[in-house]
């Protein structure tokens, strides 16, 4: 810093080296910031990935928007083949190419489009400032790779660290997550792990850098129930201590009300409904969410009651027409409802629903 | 582990037992005798000749006789080259056999290999349409078939290797048979890397890889040849073992003097003692083999080497 | 009206799920594979040629055109020349006079008979002794994996040899001149995978519930075996058996070549090339021919193996 310069000082790096501890609390404190001033993380918008098959083209994720902002949480909630996980698959560009493609959209990941930069430029994101956790911890690891290697493969890459400072950060990482006498477990392999341990080190891995976004695919779908609630609590304490900002991806309404800042509903590649958590539990204004609500069994139901089901299956993908694609199975439904879709359009506040009607002229108050 | 491979050796010497008890069975069964040449022989000279090796005892007494020389190291005489013994045969034979069942092998390895990860990488482009055209080749050409085509091209046309040579051993002598050996074994090994390959590509780890960022180099380096070549180790010990023992079909068409040759020379001569050794020195190679690759199979998957 | 709303109400195009059957969905998948359908074509135009071809062919295998090799100075006749067409040998003759594409016709019917009774053999032995072994388990499973350890121990080709040379005397060494013994001693060789393939069906699928509980109504065991275990293990047989067919049909022309089995006049592609060795660099096409036709029925029953193993891998299910 010259000290005759009369421009305002750059900003320059200490001359002392921060320790990896004091590094990360500078960006903790920086995601605070900017999740105090209600900065935007990530924006996707109007996001399309459509798969290119011999059956024709299936229209997986189409025109979805939302945002997340630092810190948050977003629920992704949808059954399966909604298009929640190629949505998470589109954000990191990992979808499989061919057959699929992202077609159009923009994901803005602190103002950069991600479906513009290089893909050196993304994969470099990736890891980073971008943690992914899979669903199945049993085929996401590479069995004849050490845990210990798998952790710390992203950090020499990103952050450069010699191999002595990346097995003690490994240690620490491993006793954050939960896994006892990790300097024992090192160099031990996948399958020595039980499942729930094994989504402890894919968590390991995917907070290793630090990332300013996680994306956590049904972390627990595959594991026992009694393991579920711990690895949830894991997750949260962990994005809670460093600010990570979440994007839940679930079928689960419980660990979505449980986890979520905010929740967005998803049904045949498209979002139907999208507010704060609370809103969407206690006045949810699609049908298809009170079908999902109503479908949660509840302590004061009569024994031997039949459980409620939505009737029917999700469509297929593929030749969509023009016309609200929940409304084969819609009770409530109406001509216009097989003629036209509706728009993502607001109810209250910050609460968007895609029904015709719900909306304000609609026949359901 | 230690267990494991202990158990698999002394499991040899039974199934070599059989396969000697066997094999005898199938030649007591075979007619005619050393002793037929073109000449019918006296009778009386037969008997002798009969007696002398004997042959006159009953088949299991013979076949007694036989494991008791054996296990001394004593393979007896040649029927049909009556100053030599059958251990003189396989020493002067075996060596070269396995040089070149071994060189071949490597070639297979070391080809065929890279072939399969390029044809995989390159998957539905050049690099795959190339490897597998070799492949292709390699797979639809009998070995025989290939030798004629390489002496034809190289030693006759163009006159660079020799077809066959009294001058064993110099290092153009080895060359067309090995690639002759080799052909059918690459494209095998090349097709089986290539699938294998594929097959990893698919599975969730590597996206794993992908999405911590990984360069995509050190992805398929580091986690999908390694895992790919896993199952690819699983044939190569058959390979390995055709490759030492069934070369006699070149060793015979490019001269080579290994024992190959002499193998089929002693079955068509009815020369028993030559047959019996080699028979077992076969099998016992074969078995070796495939110890060795499941020994090593199991030592490269983490998931066997400690469970 | 929600129940059955899978077909879009009023309209049309939302289209519902197609369910498929599990051989249909394969045979689809195996339809799109190009390589294999052209494969699947040979494969049944050879079998074609085996049955009818030899009765259809101009010549008879082992007739010699005196006329023709007179007329030729003694020397084969090459393929394609004006000789070849004026006296009805368009792909030539041998030095002869045998006409060689008859000859290739005769190679055929040998090639696929290989092919049809070494699969029979394998079949025949491998499938009940991998069931019995799979699922008995134990110590009959023991046993027959030594069995197989020792079969394995056998350099294939030694043994097809030692096996040929000790029956050939007997009648049933001369049944079809020779050829039955070559075939069997060839199966007796080859059986070892599909054992093992059934033996590995049957001890995962012996654990499933299914099984406990067609026992628990009564089932009895060889039912059990027969009508359930069984059929699951038919696909990966079949993949078995279509890709151990270039093995055979390698095997067989590599002793004709060394002159075990098939014996002239009747010629398997091998032995054509063994005869026509000597004039490769003449008449090239003597040698050329048979190679070709080995290599065309080696790759296309490879192709049609190999596609039908993608087609009925159930991970591909769902998948493009």
């Amino acid at each position: 810093m010259s000290a005759t310069s009369d421009q305002a000082p750059a900003v320059e790096p200490n001359v002392v080296e921060l320790t990896a501890d004091e590094l990360i609390a500078t960006e903790v404190r920086d995601r605070e910031a900017k999740r105090a001033r209600e900065e935007r993380l990530l924006e996707v918008r109007g996001l399309s990935t459509h798969f290119f098959t011999p059956d024709g083209v299936v229209r997986a994720v189409d025109d979805v928007s939302f945002e997340l902002g630092y810190g948050e949480t977003l629920g992704l909630v949808g059954e399966s083949g909604c298009g929640k996980t190629v949505t998470a698959l589109s954000v990191t560009r990992l979808v499989p190419d061919p057959p699929g493609k992202i077609v159009s959209g923009q994901v803005l990941f602190e103002g950069t489009d991600l479906l513009k930069v290089s893909s050196d430029a993304m994969r470099r994101l990736r890891g980073k400032d971008i943690g992914f956790i899979f669903q199945d911890p049993v085929t996401s690891l590479n069995p004849t790779l050490t845990i210990g290697y798998q952790i710390a493969e992203p950090i020499r890459q990103h952050l450069g660290f010699s191999q002595r400072a990346a097995r003690d950060r490994v240690v620490e990482l491993l006793s954050k997550v939960g896994i006892p006498r990790p300097k024992d477990r090192l160099s031990d392999y996948p399958h020595q792990f039980s499942g729930g341990m094994r989504q402890r080190v894919m968590i390991a891995i995917a907070l290793s850098c630090d990332p300013k976004l996680l994306l956590a695919d049904e972390p627990t779908t595959a594991l026992d129930v009694t393991i579920q609630a711990q690895i949830l609590e894991l997750i949260q304490r962990l994005s809670d201590e460093f600010k990570t900002a979440v994007l839940l991806i679930t079928h689960d309404l419980g660990i979505a009300a449980g986890m979520c800042d905010r929740i967005n509903v998803m049904y045949a590649g498209r979002i139907v409904e999208a507010g704060p958590v609370d809103m969407m539990f206690e006045r949810p204004r699609m049908p298809y969410s009170w079908g999902l609500l109503d479908s949660l069994p509840r302590l004061d139901d009569v024994r031997g009651a039949n459980l409620r089901t939505i009737e029917g299956l999700p469509p297929l993908l593929i030749n969509v027409p023009d016309a609200c694609r929940f409304n084969p199975r819609c009770d409530y439904a109406r001509d216009i409802c097989r003629e036209k879709e509706p728009e993502l359009t607001a109810r209250e506040d910050d609460h968007l629903a895609r029904c015709w009607a719900t909306q304000p002229e609609g026949w359901i108050a | 582990m230690a267990s494991f491979v202990t158990r698999r050796i002394l499991w040899i010497i039974p199934v070599l037992f059989v396969v000697s008890l066997i094999t005898f069975t199938l030649m007591s069964l075979t007619p005619g005798g050393p002793w037929a040449r073109e000449k019918e022989l006296p009778p009386q000279v037969v008997k002798q000749i009969q007696a002398k090796y004997g042959l006159d005892k009953p088949v299991h007494e013979q076949y007694i006789t036989w494991v008791t020389n054996f296990i001394q190291g004593d393979l007896g005489p040649s029927y049909r080259y009556t100053n030599r013994s059958v251990n003189d045969i396989i020493e002067d034979g075996l060596p070269t056999t396995i040089h070149l069942g071994l060189m071949a092998f490597s070639l297979a390895v070391l080809i065929g290999i890279p072939l399969g990860i390029f044809a995989a990488l390159g998957h539905n482009k050049l690099p795959d349409y190339l490897a597998t055209g070799i492949s292709v080749i390699g797979i639809s050409t009998p070995s025989f078939v290939l030798a004629i085509v390489l002496v034809v091209t190289f030693s006759v046309a163009l006159g660079w290797f020799p077809a066959t040579s009294n001058r064993w051993g110099d290092w153009n002598t080895w060359v067309l048979p090995t690639i002759a050996l080799a052909g059918y074994p690459i494209a095998q090994v090349a097709r089986y890397t290539r699938a294998a390959m594929l097959e990893v590509t698919r599975k969730d780890y590597v996206r794993t890889a992908h999405s911590k960022g990984i360069r995509s180099r050190a992805v398929v380096v580091r986690h999908m040849i390694r895992n790919a070549l896993i199952p690819v180790v699983t044939i190569l010990g058959p390979i390995l073992a055709f490759l030492v023992t069934g070369s006699f079909i070149i060793e015979n068409f490019f001269g080579v003097p290994g024992i190959g040759d002499a193998y089929v020379t002693a079955i068509g001569g009815r020369d028993y003692t030559v047959i019996m050794a080699t028979t077992m020195l076969y099998a016992f190679s074969v078995a070796f083999f495939n110890l060795a690759v499941d020994v090593g199979y199991a030592y490269i998957d983490p998931r066997i080497r400690y469970s | 009206m929600a129940a059955d709303a899978r077909t879009l109400s009023g309209a049309d195009k939302v289209v519902a799920r197609r369910s498929a059957g599990v051989w249909r969905d394969a045979f689809g998948r195996l339809r799109k594979n190009r390589l294999a359908m052209v494969g699947l074509v040979i494969v049944i135009a050879l079998f074609a040629l085996a049955v009818i071809g030899p009765t259809l062919a101009p010549w008879q295998y082992q007739v010699q055109d005196q006329d023709a090799i007179i007329e030729n100075g003694f020397r084969p006749v090459k393929p394609f020349s004006d000789i070849a067409v004026q006296s009805g040998h368009f792909l030539g003759t041998d030095e002869l006079g045998r006409d060689l594409f008859s000859r290739l016709l005769d190679g055929a019917q040998i090639s696929m008979s290989v092919a049809i009774v070494v699969q029979l053999v394998v079949l025949t032995i491998g499938v009940p002794m991998g069931a019995f072994a799979g699922w008995f388990g134990g110590r009959i499973d023991n046993l027959l994996m030594r069995i197989t350890d020792i079969t394995y121990a056998f350099p294939d080709l030694l043994l097809i040899i030692l096996l040929s040379i000790a029956f050939r005397e007997t009648v049933f060494g001369r049944a079809f001149s020779g050829l039955l013994l070559v075939f069997v001693a060839i199966g007796l060789t080859s059986w070892v995978t599909v054992a093992r393939l059934v033996r590995g069906q049957l001890l995962s699928l012996k654990e499933m519930e299914f099984v406990e509980a067609a026992r628990a109504i009564g089932v009895r065991d060889r039912s059990i075996v027969t009508k359930h275990l069984l059929p699951n293990s038919v696909g990966p047989v079949i993949v078995a058996i279509t890709l151990g067919v270039p093995g055979a049909i390698l095997a067989e022309a590599t002793l004709a070549y060394i002159g075990i089995g098939v014996q002239a006049p009747r010629a398997s592609w091998g032995s054509l090339i063994n005869e026509g060795v000597r004039w490769i660099r003449s008449d090239t096409h003597l040698v050329l021919f048979p190679a070709i036709a080995i290599a065309t029925a080696l790759l296309a029953f490879t192709f049609l193996g190999d596609g039908l193993r993608d087609a009925l891998d159930p991970k591909l299910k769902g998948k493009q």
